[in-house]
C-alpha cells in the first residue's frame, strides 16, 4: 500500500508549488516586492539600525567588563582603641589585600554613624581597648565588624572577608600548633573552571535581546501601520492578510539572527566562549526562539490600538521580567516558588536552558527535547491566539 | 477691487534645501477679504511656501510680511493674528469638540468666558450638539473638517490659511465647506487656500498657479481664461504644465 | 501661566482617556513591584545535591545527613555510578555531585587524610563559588565532630590564642535582601514610566500632526515644554507615593529618614528625566525610534545603577561612567535615606548634581525644541 506520506514525498516539487499557491498566493512576486519595501523601511532608518547593533555590543561589553558581584577595593574604616603593633599589623593586613581599601581613621563609635549615612565606607573594623595587651595575657582579644548592611550580600561578603583575614593572622600567631583538617574537598568545576560571568550572561543578553528585538520591533511596527490606518491598504491589496503579517516580521527574523551571530562572536573573540555543542541545534533552536518572540509580538500588536499601548506593553510588561525571572542576574533556584512557577511561562527562561545546554555543556536534543517542545507549544499557542483574536477583531 | 489693506506681502521669497529650491522667488500680495487660491501640481512648493508663511519655516531669503510682521524677525507675532488648517487632519482624536476647543482657544489665550461663548456657538452652527461629548476620531471626516476650520477661526485672525482643506471629502460637504469660507471673507478675513481641484479654484477671487517652485500666472480666474484661452481652469491648468515642459 | 494651565488640562484629559494605557501605567508598576521584589535575591538555597557513595559506613552516611540537616542543601537520591551522576548533571536536574571515596571511614579513624570529589555546575560562576563555600562550610564542621570522636583520646589541647571577632549587621540586622531590593525596584519603576512616557510625548504630537497645529500657535517653547512636563511629574510623584507605601504596608522595609527629603529629591530628580524623555522626543521623528532610544539608554542605566550589582565592584572606567547615569544618584539616594535615614546635607552632593543636570538638560531641551524649522 502506499502510504499518503511516501506520495507526498515523490511528488514534493508539485507539492512544494501547491503549496506555494496555496498557502504564499500566485502572486509571489508581489509579495517578495512588499518584503523589499519593509527591508527598505527598516534598514534607511540610521538611528534604530545604529541602537539594533550597537545595543548588543554595548550590553555585552558591560556584562563581560563591568557587571560582576565580586569584592574588590571595598572603602572600610577603622576605629583602633589601642593603636598596638597587633593592631597595626592587622590594619596593614587588611589595606594590604586587594578587597579593601582603608578610607577612613575613625576616632569615635559616634563617627561611624556619619559615614555610613554619607556612604562613604561598608565596614568599619573596631579594635577594642588593650587589644594586643589581652591577646598575650588572656589569649583572647575582641574585634567587632560593624558593616552597613542595606546591601545585605556585599555585607555579607565582606564580613566573611575580614573574618578569614583574621583567621589568617591568628593561624599565623599560633604557629606550630596543629591544626590539619583531616577531610580535603577537591572541588571540581565542571563547565566553566575558571567562573567566568560571561558563560552565564552570554546567554542571557542574548535571550532578552532576541525577545526584545523581536517582540518589541514586530508589535510596534504593525500597530503603526494599524494607528496610521495603512493596514486597511495593506489588507485590501492582493496580499493575503497572512503574507502581509509574514512580509512585516521577515526583516526582524533577518535582524535578530544577525544579532544572535553578532554576541555569539563577541563571546567568542573577547571573552574566550565557543560554542561546545552543535551550530546546527543552536541555530534551529534560535530560530525557533526567535519565531515565538514574533508571535508574541504579533499576539501583542493585534491587542493593542495604538503604538503606544504596544510598546509600553512590550517594554514595560517584557523587560524586567525577562531580566528577573530568566534566571540570568538571579539564580531561579533560590527564589520562592510561586515565583519559580511564574518563571515558567517566560519563554525566554527555557531558550536560556537550551542556550546554556548548547554553548556550555555541549549536549544534544537528548537533553533538551523537554525546552524545545515548551518553547515549540508556546510559539503555537500565540500564533492560534492572535488569529482567534484577529478574526474577532474583524468580524 | 475696492482700495483696501494689504494682508500679505511677498517679495522674491526663496526657499532651498540643499541645492534644491523648492520655492523660488516668488511675489504677490493679497488684500483684506479676499480669497487667494494657491494652485499647483505636488510638489510644486505650495506647501513649502505656505510654510513659510505660517512661520515655521524659514525662508532662505526674500521677504514675506503677514499682517504688517515679518515671517522672517517677528514669527511668534504672525502667529498670533493668522489661523492654519493643515492638509492632515490636526485634531486631537482622543478628545471630544468642547476639549478640543477649549486647548486651541486656551493656547491662543482667550478668556474662559470667550472660549465658552464661541466653541458653543460653533457647535450649534455646524450642528453638532448630539456628538458635541464623542471623541474628535470617531466623526466622519467631513465633520472633522468642518470642525477643524472652525477651531482655526476661533481666535478670529486675520488671515486664515488652509492647505487642501477638502481633500477626500464628498461634494456635498465641499460645497458646503466652500459656503463656510465665503462666509468668513465676507466678515473681512483673508482666506489663502491651496487646493488641486481646479473646479474649486473657479471660487476663488484670485488665483496664483506654481510651476516647479516659481508663480507662472497670477490673476482673477477669469483673466486666466481669457489670457490663456481657455473655457475652464483645468485647461489654464493644462496649457501652463505644457509650457513649463 | 494661563496658557500653561491649557496644556497641562489637555495632557491629563488624554492620559486618563486611555483605557489601555493606564493599567499599564499604574497597575503593572505595581505588580511588577510586588512580584519581582522576590524575585531579586543572591540567597543560594536549595542546592540540589547527588551523592555517590563508595564507602557506605555509618560514617559516610553521617556526612550525607549533614548535608541534609544543613538549610542550603537539598539532598536528592543516591546515584549508582560516577556515569549516573554526570549524566544528571548533564541534563540539570543537580547543581552539586558529592562522591565519597572507598575507606572514607577507615582513613579518618586512622587519622590519614582523606578526599572528598565535589562537582559543582558553575556555568552560573557566581552561584558556584558560592556553593563551594557553602560545601566546605559543611564538611568542616562535620570534620570537627569526626576529629573529637577520634582524637578525644589523644591527650590535652593546647590552649590557642584566639582573635574572636564579633559581625554587627547595620541597618539590616537579619540581612533581608527585599530590605535591599525595593526600593531600588521601585526607583526603576518609577524611572521607566515616567521616561518612556515622555520621550514617546512629542514625538507622537509629531507623528499625527498635531505638534505642526501647535507650532503656528504663538505658544511660548517653554510654556509647552513646562505643559507637557508637569502632567507625567505628577504621575512619578504619585508612583512614588504608591510604591513606598507597597514597601512599607507589604514588604515591611523600614522608612528610617525623611520622607520629605525622599520627594524633594525625587521631585529635582524626575525633572532632570523628563528633560531626558523630552529631548529623545525632540530628536526623533517617530515612536518606534524614540521608543528605542529610549529602551537602548534604560539599559545600560539600569546595568551600571548599582541596583543589581554592586558599583564598587566594578572597573574604574565603568564606575566613571556611572557619575553620568541619573539612575545610579537615585538608587544610592532612596536607600540611603529609606534604610540608614540619611539627613539633607548626607545627601546634598547628589541632590546638587542632579539639579545640575535637570537644569542644564532642560536649558538643552526648550533650545532644541524648535517652532520653525
Amino acid at each position: 500500500m502506499l502510504r499518503p506520506w511516501m506520495r507526498c514525498s515523490k511528488n514534493w516539487r508539485a507539492m512544494w508549488n501547491n503549496f506555494k499557491s496555496k498557502f504564499l498566493g500566485t502572486n509571489f512576486k508581489r509579495f517578495m516586492g512588499f518584503v523589499k519595501k519593509e527591508f527598505y523601511h527598516i534598514f534607511r532608518d540610521k538611528r534604530s539600525m545604529f541602537i539594533l547593533f550597537g545595543m548588543p555590543i554595548a550590553q555585552i561589553l558591560l556584562f563581560g567588563f563591568a557587571i560582576t558581584n565580586e569584592i574588590k577595593n571595598v572603602n572600610i574604616g577603622i576605629l583602633d582603641k589601642s593603636k598596638d603593633s597587633e593592631t597595626i599589623h592587622i590594619t596593614n593586613r587588611i589595606s594590604s589585600s586587594p578587597y579593601f581599601k582603608i578610607k577612613n581613621i575613625v576616632s569615635s563609635e559616634q563617627q561611624i554613624e556619619a559615614i555610613f549615612k554619607k556612604g562613604q565606607v561598608k565596614a568599619v573594623l573596631v579594635f577594642e581597648k588593650d587589644f594586643g595587651k589581652n591577646l598575650k595575657s588572656t589569649n583572647l582579644a575582641n574585634v567587632q565588624i560593624i558593616s552597613d548592611a542595606t546591601d545585605p550580600n556585599t555585607a555579607n561578603t565582606v564580613t566573611n572577608y575580614i573574618q578569614s583575614i583574621l583567621q589568617d593572622y591568628q593561624r599565623e600567631i599560633n604557629l606550630g600548633i596543629p591544626g590539619r583538617e583531616p577531610i580535603e574537598v577537591r572541588s571540581r568545576m565542571f563547565y566553566n573552571p575558571e567562573l567566568k560571568g560571561v558563560f552565564n550572561f552570554l546567554p542571557g543578553v542574548m535571550t532578552v535581546i532576541l525577545m526584545l528585538v523581536s517582540a518589541m520591533m514586530t508589535s510596534i511596527s504593525i500597530a503603526r501601520e494599524k494607528e496610521q490606518g495603512t493596514m486597511e491598504v495593506l489588507l485590501v491589496s492582493p496580499l493575503k492578510p497572512l503574507q502581509v503579517i509574514i512580509g512585516k516580521v521577515f526583516p526582524y527574523i533577518f535582524l535578530s539572527i544577525i544579532n544572535a551571530i553578532v554576541i555569539l562572536l563577541l563571546g567568542f573573540v573577547v571573552f574566550g566562549m565557543p560554542v561546545q555543542g552543535s551550530y546546527f541545534l543552536l541555530a534551529l533552536e534560535t530560530v525557533l526562539f526567535i519565531l515565538c518572540a514574533l508571535s508574541l509580538g504579533i499576539l501583542i500588536s493585534i491587542i493593542s490600538k495604538t503604538q503606544q499601548t504596544a510598546m509600553m506593553i512590550s517594554l514595560m510588561g517584557l523587560m524586567l521580567p525577562i531580566i528577573l525571572l530568566s534566571g540570568f542576574i538571579f539564580p531561579v533556584s533560590s527564589m520562592p516558588w510561586p515565583l519559580q512557577a511564574i518563571s515558567n511561562i517566560i519563554p525566554a527562561k527555557w531558550y536560556n536552558l537550551i542556550l546554556k545546554g548548547v554553548m556550555i555543556k555541549g549536549v544534544g536534543l537528548r537533553f533538551l527535547w523537554k525546552e524545545t517542545l515548551i518553547l515549540l507549544g508556546m510559539t503555537v499557542f500565540f500564533i492560534v491566539l492572535s488569529i482567534k483574536k484577529y478574526k474577532i477583531r474583524l468580524e | 477691487m475696492k482700495e483696501t489693506e494689504k494682508v500679505i506681502v511677498v517679495n522674491d521669497l526663496t526657499k532651498k534645501f540643499g541645492s534644491f529650491t523648492a520655492v523660488d522667488q516668488i511675489s504677490f500680495e493679497t488684500r483684506k477679504g479676499e480669497i487667494f487660491g494657491f494652485l499647483g501640481a505636488n510638489g510644486a512648493g505650495k506647501t513649502t511656501a505656505m510654510k513659510m508663511l505660517i512661520g515655521i519655516s524659514k525662508p532662505t531669503s526674500g521677504e514675506a510680511i503677514v499682517n504688517g510682521f515679518d515671517v522672517k524677525t517677528q514669527p511668534e507675532k504672525v502667529k498670533k493674528t493668522i489661523g492654519y488648517m493643515s492638509q492632515k487632519f490636526s485634531m486631537y482624536d482622543d478628545l471630544n469638540i468642547m476639549e478640543n476647543i477649549t486647548f486651541f482657544g486656551g493656547i491662543y489665550g482667550l478668556s474662559r468666558k470667550e472660549i465658552k461663548e464661541r466653541g458653543e456657538a460653533v457647535i450649534e452652527k455646524l450642528g453638532l450638539r448630539e456628538v458635541a461629548k464623542k471623541q474628535v476620531g470617531s466623526l466622519p471626516l467631513g465633520w472633522k473638517q468642518k470642525l477643524a476650520f472652525s477651531v482655526a477661526l476661533l481666535h478670529e485672525p486675520k488671515v486664515v490659511f488652509l492647505d487642501e482643506p477638502t481633500g477626500g471629502v464628498d461634494p456635498i460637504t465641499r460645497r458646503q465647506f466652500w459656503e463656510m469660507i465665503y462666509a468668513e471673507a465676507d466678515k473681512g478675513t483673508t482666506i489663502f487656500v491651496t487646493t488641486h481641484y481646479m473646479d474649486e479654484a473657479e471660487y476663488c477671487n484670485r488665483v496664483s498657479i506654481m510651476v516647479e517652485g516659481k508663480i507662472e500666472a497670477l490673476d482673477s480666474p477669469k483673466n486666466l481664461k481669457k489670457q490663456f484661452d481657455a473655457s475652464s481652469m483645468d485647461e489654464v491648468f493644462q496649457k501652463l504644465a505644457r509650457n513649463v515642459e | 501661566m494661563k496658557t500653561i494651565g491649557y496644556i497641562i488640562q489637555k495632557e491629563f484629559r488624554q492620559i486618563f482617556r486611555n483605557k489601555a494605557m493606564l493599567p499599564i501605567i499604574f497597575v503593572m508598576p505595581v505588580l511588577q513591584l510586588l512580584i519581582l521584589s522576590n524575585a531579586a535575591t543572591f540567597d543560594i538555597k536549595n542546592i540540589r545535591l547527588l551523592y555517590v557513595d563508595h564507602d557506605r559506613t555509618s560514617t559516610s552516611r553521617a556526612l550525607i545527613n549533614s548535608f541534609d540537616a544543613s538549610d542550603y542543601f537539598k539532598v536528592m537520591d543516591r546515584a549508582s555510578s560516577h556515569a549516573k551522576a554526570y549524566e544528571a548533571m548533564e541534563n540539570g536536574s543537580v547543581d552539586v555531585i558529592l562522591e565519597i571515596p572507598n575507606k572514607f571511614e577507615k582513613d579518618l579513624s586512622l587519622g590519614n587524610v582523606t578526599a572528598l570529589g565535589v562537582y559543582i555546575n558553575a556555568i552560573d560562576g557566581a552561584k558556584a563559588g558560592v556553593e563551594n563555600v557553602y560545601v566546605n562550610q559543611v564538611v568542616q564542621s562535620f570534620s570537627k565532630q569526626v576529629q573529637l570522636k577520634y582524637l578525644s583520646s589523644a591527650g590535652g589541647t593546647v590552649m590557642a590564642a584566639k582573635v574572636a571577632s564579633v559581625p554587627a549587621f547595620w541597618y539590616n540586622k537579619e540581612l533581608d535582601y527585599k530590605t535591599f531590593m525595593v526600593p531600588g525596584i521601585l526607583v526603576l519603576l518609577v524611572t521607566m514610566v515616567t521616561l518612556f512616557l515622555s520621550s514617546m510625548n512629542i514625538v507622537r504630537e509629531k507623528e499625527t500632526g498635531t505638534l505642526e497645529q501647535i507650532n503656528v500657535t504663538p505658544i511660548k517653547k517653554y510654556q509647552f515644554i513646562i505643559g507637557k512636563l508637569f502632567p507625567f511629574w505628577v504621575l512619578g510623584l504619585v508612583l512614588l507615593t504608591v510604591g513606598l507605601l507597597l514597601a512599607k504596608l507589604v514588604f515591611h522595609v523600614p522608612l528610617v529618614g525623611s520622607v520629605a527629603l525622599l520627594y524633594l529629591f525625587t521631585a529635582v530628580y524626575l525633572l532632570l528625566i523628563l528633560g531626558m524623555g523630552l529631548l529623545v522626543s525632540n530628536y526623533t521623528d517617530t515612536q518606534q525610534q524614540a521608543m528605542f532610544i529610549a529602551w537602548f539608554f534604560v539599559v545600560i542605566f539600569i546595568l551600571l545603577s548599582g541596583l543589581f550589582t554592586p558599583i564598587e565592584s566594578m572597573p574604574g572606567w565603568a564606575q566613571k561612567i556611572t557619575y553620568l547615569n541619573p539612575i545610579r544618584y537615585f538608587v544610592e539616594i532612596i536607600r540611603m535615606v529609606m534604610l540608614k535615614g540619611s539627613g539633607f546635607w548626607d545627601i546634598a552632593r547628589q541632590l546638587s548634581i542632579i539639579a545640575g543636570y535637570a537644569f542644564a538638560l532642560n536649558v538643552i531641551t526648550v533650545w532644541g525644541y524648535k517652532k520653525t524649522r
